[in-house]
């Protein structure tokens, strides 16, 4: 099992005939993605790397049965593709995009729900790397390469740190359920919590590691539910130490504004929370390893 | 983007927030002028610089006077504030802003904030103005008044009553409270704010409702939509550095230390950082190269990162997944080449076409110290800068 997507789910690409979307659905195909299609207004009834482009999410809803998209459309109109997809009934919406305004990310949030649970759209992102499931399907933009099959899930603000901490894993031999990169803005689709629900459901997921980063309360929502919720070993780290106050550190998001912002307040909740923190980022992997040795066979041997 | 105190008043004023009435002044001659131009007897003559806490650092000045209106824009004009927002290094006054001083009875404190937690435009009060929010959120958190608001019906009267009641207001000056949070609210939308700060917000003696200090902050991300607002953008206020950066589709963030830093991502680029001081060295600064790092922008990273005299040694930490090892470490050589760096350099890559990558920094022939994992790259750049240092202050080195 995996969480999000697997081999199976029919994925779409909005902005698909884009330079850059064009360079990572070919990736995504070749790391066995099914994609099906994809969007581009105007160019509907074409076809674009020997798959069909259409004008609106809903004709690939009705047309492929598009369940899933990857959004790369440029941010000034992300919110728009977001709603429509949205609206289409698309499961899932990962948008890679860096760079939409806040309020409209707001508006996004508020539209996701007006449709009844059973329906509503799961939103990744945005500002993200995607998610991938290791060797089934890759819904992003990561090497698809330096992730490996196995039982640790990753959930992580940046992009790339979640790929150190997947390399650093790889190096010890653990592998990977599924990665998701929730993105570096400071409202995204969905949170930290969102993501350890789903892994805390899975049954091949043994443990979490969590990667967060300066500003926001994500990380410590995500800690009280972790000591709530969670019966999988969760490892945690914070990026951000030597950041100063009130510098914004490249994402958006990533902002000391307000008390409980610093690295080093939200990795004291997450040990507070019963969580174990990686003393450094080099030390991902190795505490991930150690906490996996930890854990009680009968246990492990339950969730299998 | 911040913008100055007047700057934010006229925007505020032009949605119906009151103000009191003032003008800006680039020299002591035309501050005088506003002052006549104002009228009245009493005025504050205030330092525009970004950043709060001017009171305190002397950077108002009240004035009875023209005399004294001259005199505190000569002081004041050149000089260089020192508050707890600016840093060690302070800011210089290039304007001034002449206002005239109100009779205040009472001062409130009023903020409205994106508040990331509701993901909401979230209405802060407090019945004491003049006041540090966050100081008060921590020793006095139920003091505070707030209201969240429905993004699609924006807010409503009935919420701007609830605080002016809950801000012990007199009947008579409610109305023109919920003007003022109702125009405050309408500006924070339309204008894609992140934070607007009318701290204090004054009843005056005659029982007007005035916006005496203001800071608005605004989405850098919608920007693209609000020229009137992009314009008002003040350069001299901005390292110089950082300015550069974004033109090349960096970001950069200067910071105290000797180990200058090139990373993708900015997730990567923090916990590199973590990892230097981890491993005993201090990080000059915080620089993202983005994804698709091209030759000319790693170029410009380099220059970037050695135009700050501090830096002792560069640390590059690629873990490529949009970008690629190769192109990158051809944009390496190709800097390391051209700028004829003279400080240590050590280069980490990962990722898409690693091995092709190394084999560029291998056979360039340049000394470039190569690691493979994070906690490699940050133990050589931090040994390499203690070297170099040892090397260049030993004696018969040519140094004094």
């Amino acid at each position: 099992m995996s969480i999000l997507i697997d081999e199976k789910t029919r994925v779409i690409v909005q902005g698909f005939t884009g330079e850059k979307a064009t360079f990572h659905a070919r990736e995504m195909i070749a790391y066995g993605t099914n994609v099906v299609g994809g969007v581009t207004p105007g160019k509907g009834g074409t076809r674009h790397l020997d798959r069909p482009v259409f004008n609106t999410v809903k004709e690939a809803v009705r047309e492929v049965s598009a369940e899933a998209s990857l959004i790369f459309v440029p941010a000034a109109f992300c919110a728009d593709s977001i709603m429509e997809s949205a609206n289409a009934g698309i499961r899932l919406v990962c948008t890679i995009t860096d760079g939409i305004p806040a309020q409209d990310m707001m508006m996004v949030k508020r539209y996701l729900f007006r449709f009844p649970r059973e329906r509503r759209t799961t939103l990744i992102g945005p500002n993200c790397a995607g998610i991938i499931s290791a060797g089934k399907a890759m819904l992003g933009i990561m090497p698809g390469h330096i992730y490996s099959r196995g039982g640790v899930g990753i959930v992580s603000r940046s992009g790339t740190l979640g790929y150190e901490a997947a390399a650093q894993m790889n190096s010890l031999g653990i592998g990977q359920t599924t990665s998701v990169g929730i993105g570096g803005d400071p409202i995204n689709g969905s949170s930290f919590v969102d993501i350890l629900k789903l892994f805390e459901a899975d049954s091949e997921t043994e443990a979490v590691m969590m990667i967060g980063e300066i500003g926001g309360p994500q990380e410590a929502e995500a800690a009280l539910f972790v000591k709530e919720h969670m019966t999988k070993p969760v490892i945690g780290y914070v990026a951000g130490l030597t950041a100063p106050k009130g510098r914004r550190m490249g994402h958006a998001g990533a902002i000391i504004s307000a008390f409980g912002d610093t690295a080093a307040e939200k990795a004291e909740i997450m040990r507070s929370a019963g969580l174990t923190v990686a003393p450094s980022p080099a030390e991902m992997g190795s505490t991930v390893a150690a906490a996996l040795a930890r854990k009680p066979a009968r246990k492990r041997a339950a969730v299998k | 983007m911040d913008i100055h105190e007047y700057q934010a008043k006229e925007l505020l004023a032009g949605f119906g927030v009151a103000i009191p009435r003032g003008g800006v002044a680039y020299s002591p001659e035309q501050a005088v002028y506003r002052a006549s131009e104002i009228g009245g007897s009493r005025w504050a003559v205030k330092a525009q610089i970004h950043s709060g806490a001017r009171g305190k650092a002397g950077g108002i000045k009240l004035c009875s006077s023209e005399d004294e209106v001259r005199a505190a824009a000569k002081a004041l004009l050149g000089k260089r504030l020192v508050t707890h927002q600016t840093g060690p290094e302070g800011r210089v006054v290039h304007r001034l802003y002449i206002e005239a001083a109100v009779p205040i009875e009472r001062e409130l404190y009023l903020g409205l904030v994106l508040d990331r937690k509701t993901e909401r435009i979230m209405i802060v009060a407090h019945p004491q103005g003049g006041i540090e929010i966050e100081e008060i959120a921590r020793s006095a958190p139920d003091s505070i008044l707030r209201e969240s608001v429905e993004p699609a019906i924006g807010m409503s009267s009935f919420q701007a009553r609830e605080i002016a009641y809950g801000l012990g207001l007199a009947p008579a000056q409610v109305s023109r409270a919920v003007t003022t949070l109702l125009g405050a609210y309408r500006a924070f939308r339309d204008l894609d704010a992140t934070m607007v700060e009318i701290n204090p917000l004054v009843i005056t003696g005659d029982g007007q409702v005035l916006a005496l200090d203001c800071k608005m902050t605004f989405d850098d991300n919608a920007m693209f939509r609000r020229p009137n607002v992009s314009e008002l953008r003040d350069y001299a206020e901005e390292d110089p550095r950082e300015a550069q950066a974004a033109e090349h589709g960096l970001n950069y963030v200067g910071l105290d230390g000797d180990i200058g830093c090139i990373i993708n991502g900015a997730g990567l680029a923090m916990a590199t950082m973590d990892m230097i001081k981890h491993a005993g060295g201090q990080p000059a600064n915080f620089l993202d190269v983005g994804g698709g790092a091209s030759p000319e922008r790693v170029a410009a990273a380099f220059r970037l990162v050695l135009a700050d005299g501090k830096v002792g040694a560069i640390l590059v930490n690629i873990f490529a997944g949009i970008n690629r090892c190769d192109w990158v470490a051809q944009g390496v050589v190709q800097a390391a080449r051209d700028i004829q760096m003279k400080v240590p350099l050590v280069v980490r890559l990962a990722g898409t076409n690693v091995e092709e990558g190394r084999r560029i920094v291998r056979e360039s022939g340049l000394p470039i110290i190569t690691a493979d994992t994070l906690a490699e790259a940050a133990d050589r750049v931090v040994a390499a800068l203690k070297g170099s240092r040892a090397k260049s202050t030993a004696p018969g080195n040519g140094a004094p």
